[in-house]
């Protein structure tokens, strides 16, 4: 096998493949069952092991969790922008638009990305080209999609600095990224991804890389931009005081999985998951002056060796006998509001323990271990 | 939410304006004085104190070439023999003295200058053009291209230097300057095709690159609006060494008399002729080509080590 990968890969998943029926006409994506698996030297990764979520038009939806556990692999696989290999689609659909986009050809995804859905990256410092000037990157993001003139993308490319409230855009427009600070570029990213009205913007940790006092500011003018052009939002992050302040919605993931969904405030004022849980009572300031912090007990398990049953069963202080074989699935609750812990299930639906998991529970279907 | 508002951009481009977002506070302009990656590297370089004399050198060293022969004070074809055995010492009618046909070794060295710059340019820029081409190529397609091309840049440098230019003296002549120029173009381009590929391959790992995709700018453009502006700077400093080793390349192969015929005046030529003086004493024949030599290589060495600092895009004002 070669070292290199052609810069876009290739269509991971044969084209003309049975898919679902598509989601309802305000549901603008739909990932359904996605497993994005990444082949290396040691073996395999699930990054994505079964993601399920819906984001519907206009909405604003935040993907929680810890470093590693699949989140902005989720991100770059909508995008598709995983290199294949070591990438690999393994499973899933997923719907933007009413259309289901895995199915598309490269050159077809292309059209979409940057045009219908776009992305703000997490390194403001680094995203931008250092040769060229801000103006030409936004008006250049412009003419691969628009059939306009150079003149007009770059009054595109103003009119967008303008938006996200740079002063003299029009000088602006034509610094090179070295000429402004992490906060700017940041708005730069914005401008960019929103040049083209997209209908689904996607923020990977927009805020990570900004000190504390920008990171608010970008925060509000991303919340304001979604606001003003309508467009649907899926806010990346570890940050859960991001997420109260920015989504209507959240997804908590852990380990390739969505644990729990529902709106902001149910997620969290009422965690269903007790990793959930354990996220919101290790906040620092959940905790009294002069008392230890809470942590969540352990780390997060080896990609290569996924417990079989419940990810997060050996972390979990309210662990029980079925945890260990069975992985939960996610159980809606209400609607929009779900979760993936046996805890969650009446008596008469959790497995009954060691013995009988083995037999026919669909949920055992998705053992890691057979890998 | 707003409604947005029409705009002459709107109408232009087909895209539903945004208003600009509302000012809060007082803004503080900054100076706006715009200077491009280029423009950076330029102001870095004429601050490095070694690349500027690099410069001087290496241009008052061009400038001999161009105009020295115009203004030297014999004619190098003229052979007035000699007036003594193996030639005279320096004297203030010969600055360099003269070699054991009576001929100025001065007029010999700046006639000599335009040879030796020449093939170190041209077979640099050959090298850097092809090396280019492919290393982009090479690291933009991946796969089996990259492969394949690598494997010929293996061969190319499994290739005896002599034996190429043995080969090339029977298609253009025995000591042909585009001979030598074409063999060194052509046994070293996969000096900078390696380099270009393996900057490639780096850069498009970059965050840039990938903002660039998400936007759906498509891969042609990628490859050469992203990546080769930026892969540039180290070959340009690569290839101003390899002019330098170049000069040296075509002095140490006309030594061996297989450059350039040994009627011309070359640096090298002069220094191959020295070799029948040197047991006598005579030393201006060989001191003063080698020092032209030695001067041209250091000076734009000095010029590279500027070029690599004033590029390097860790590098700030």
């Amino acid at each position: 096998m070669s070292t290199v990968v052609d810069l876009e890969g290739v269509s991971p998943v044969a084209e003309g493949r049975a898919v679902g029926p598509p989601p309802p006409a305000d549901v603008l994506l739909d990932v359904r069952g996605l497993k994005t698996y990444f082949h290396v030297m040691d073996g395999t990764v699930a990054a994505v092991d079964g993601v399920d979520f819906q984001l519907k038009r206009g909405e604003t939806l935040g993907l929680v969790g810890e470093s590693g556990c699949g989140k902005s692999v989720t991100s770059l696989t909508i995008m598709r922008l995983i290199d294949i290999p070591p990438g690999e689609i393994v499973a899933g659909e997923i719907w933007f638009d009413g259309r289901e986009i895995l199915s598309l050809p490269m050159a077809e995804t292309r059209k979409i990305r940057g045009a219908d859905m776009s992305m703000i990256f997490q390194e403001p410092m680094t995203s931008l080209n250092p040769v060229f000037t801000v103006g030409n990157q936004i008006a250049e993001a412009v003419k691969a999609h628009r059939q306009v003139s150079n003149r007009g993308a770059w009054n595109r490319a103003v009119e967008m600095l303008a938006a996200v409230g740079i002063p003299s855009p029009e000088q602006r427009a034509k610094q090179y990224p070295h000429e402004l600070s992490g906060g700017m570029r940041q708005r730069v990213m914005i401008a960019m991804a929103l040049s083209c009205d997209p209908k689904l913007v996607i923020a990977d940790e927009p805020t990570t890389a900004l000190d504390v006092t920008i990171q608010a500011q970008i925060l509000e003018l991303i919340k304001a931009m979604q606001q003003r052009t309508g467009a649907a939002l899926l806010l990346i992050t570890h940050d859960l005081a991001v997420v109260a302040e920015t989504v209507q919605r959240m997804a908590v993931m852990y380990a390739g999985k969505i644990v729990e969904t529902g709106t902001a405030e149910d997620v969290l004022l009422d965690p269903k998951h007790p990793y959930t849980q354990g996220l919101i009572t290790s906040i620092p300031s959940n905790v009294p002056r002069g008392q230890r912090l809470n942590v969540i007990r352990g780390t997060v398990p080896n990609p290569f060796r996924m417990p079989v049953g419940c990810r997060f069963e050996p972390r979990c202080p309210l662990a029980f006998e079925p945890c260990r074989d069975s992985d939960p699935p996610l159980r809606t609750l209400d609607p929009g509001r779900r979760a993936a812990c046996w805890l969650q299930y009446p008596l008469s639906e959790r497995p009954a323990g060691r013995d009988a998991a083995a037999s026919s529970q669909p949920v055992t279907t998705e053992r890691v271990a057979k890998r | 939410m707003t409604l947005p508002i029409q705009s002459s951009v709107a109408a232009e481009t087909g895209i539903p304006s945004v208003e600009p977002a509302p000012r809060e506070g007082v803004d503080v302009e900054v100076s706006l004085e715009s200077l491009n990656q280029w423009q950076l590297a330029l102001r870095r370089f004429l601050r490095h104190k070694m690349a500027l004399v690099g410069l001087t050198v290496f241009s008052a060293i061009v400038l001999i070439a161009i105009i020295g022969p115009i203004v030297a004070p014999y004619n190098p074809l003229n052979i007035p023999g000699a007036t003594r055995m193996g030639g005279d010492p320096p004297s203030l009618q010969h600055l360099f003295g003269t070699d054991d046909a009576g001929r100025d070794v001065y007029t010999n060295v700046v006639n000599g200058a335009h040879i030796s710059l020449a093939i170190g340019l041209f077979s640099t820029l050959i090298a850097g053009i092809v090396g280019i081409i492919v290393g982009a190529i090479a690291g933009a397609a991946g796969g089996f291209t990259d492969n394949f091309l690598m494997r010929v840049v293996d061969v190319t440098f499994a290739v005896p230097l002599l034996f190429l230019i043995l080969v090339a003296a029977v298609f253009f002549g025995q000591g042909s300057m585009i001979a030598l120029i074409l063999v060194f173009g052509l046994l070293q381009w996969g000096l900078i095709a390696r380099l270009v590929r393996a900057q490639f391959l780096s850069l498009r790992e970059t965050d840039f690159v990938e903002a660039a995709r998400a936007v759906g700018v498509s891969n042609l453009r990628i490859t050469f609006r992203h990546i080769l502006p930026n892969a540039l700077g180290p070959v340009i400093v690569v290839m101003t060494l390899l002019m330098a080793s170049n000069i040296v390349l075509e002095a140490f192969v006309s030594f061996l008399n297989f450059g350039i015929a040994a009627t011309e005046a070359t640096w090298g030529n002069a220094l191959s002729n020295s070799q029948n003086a040197m047991g006598d004493g005579n030393w201006w024949w060989a001191f003063f080509p080698g020092m032209a030599i030695a001067l041209t290589v250091i000076s734009i060495n000095f010029i590279g080590d500027g070029l690599h600092d004033a590029l390097d895009p860790r590098a700030r004002l």
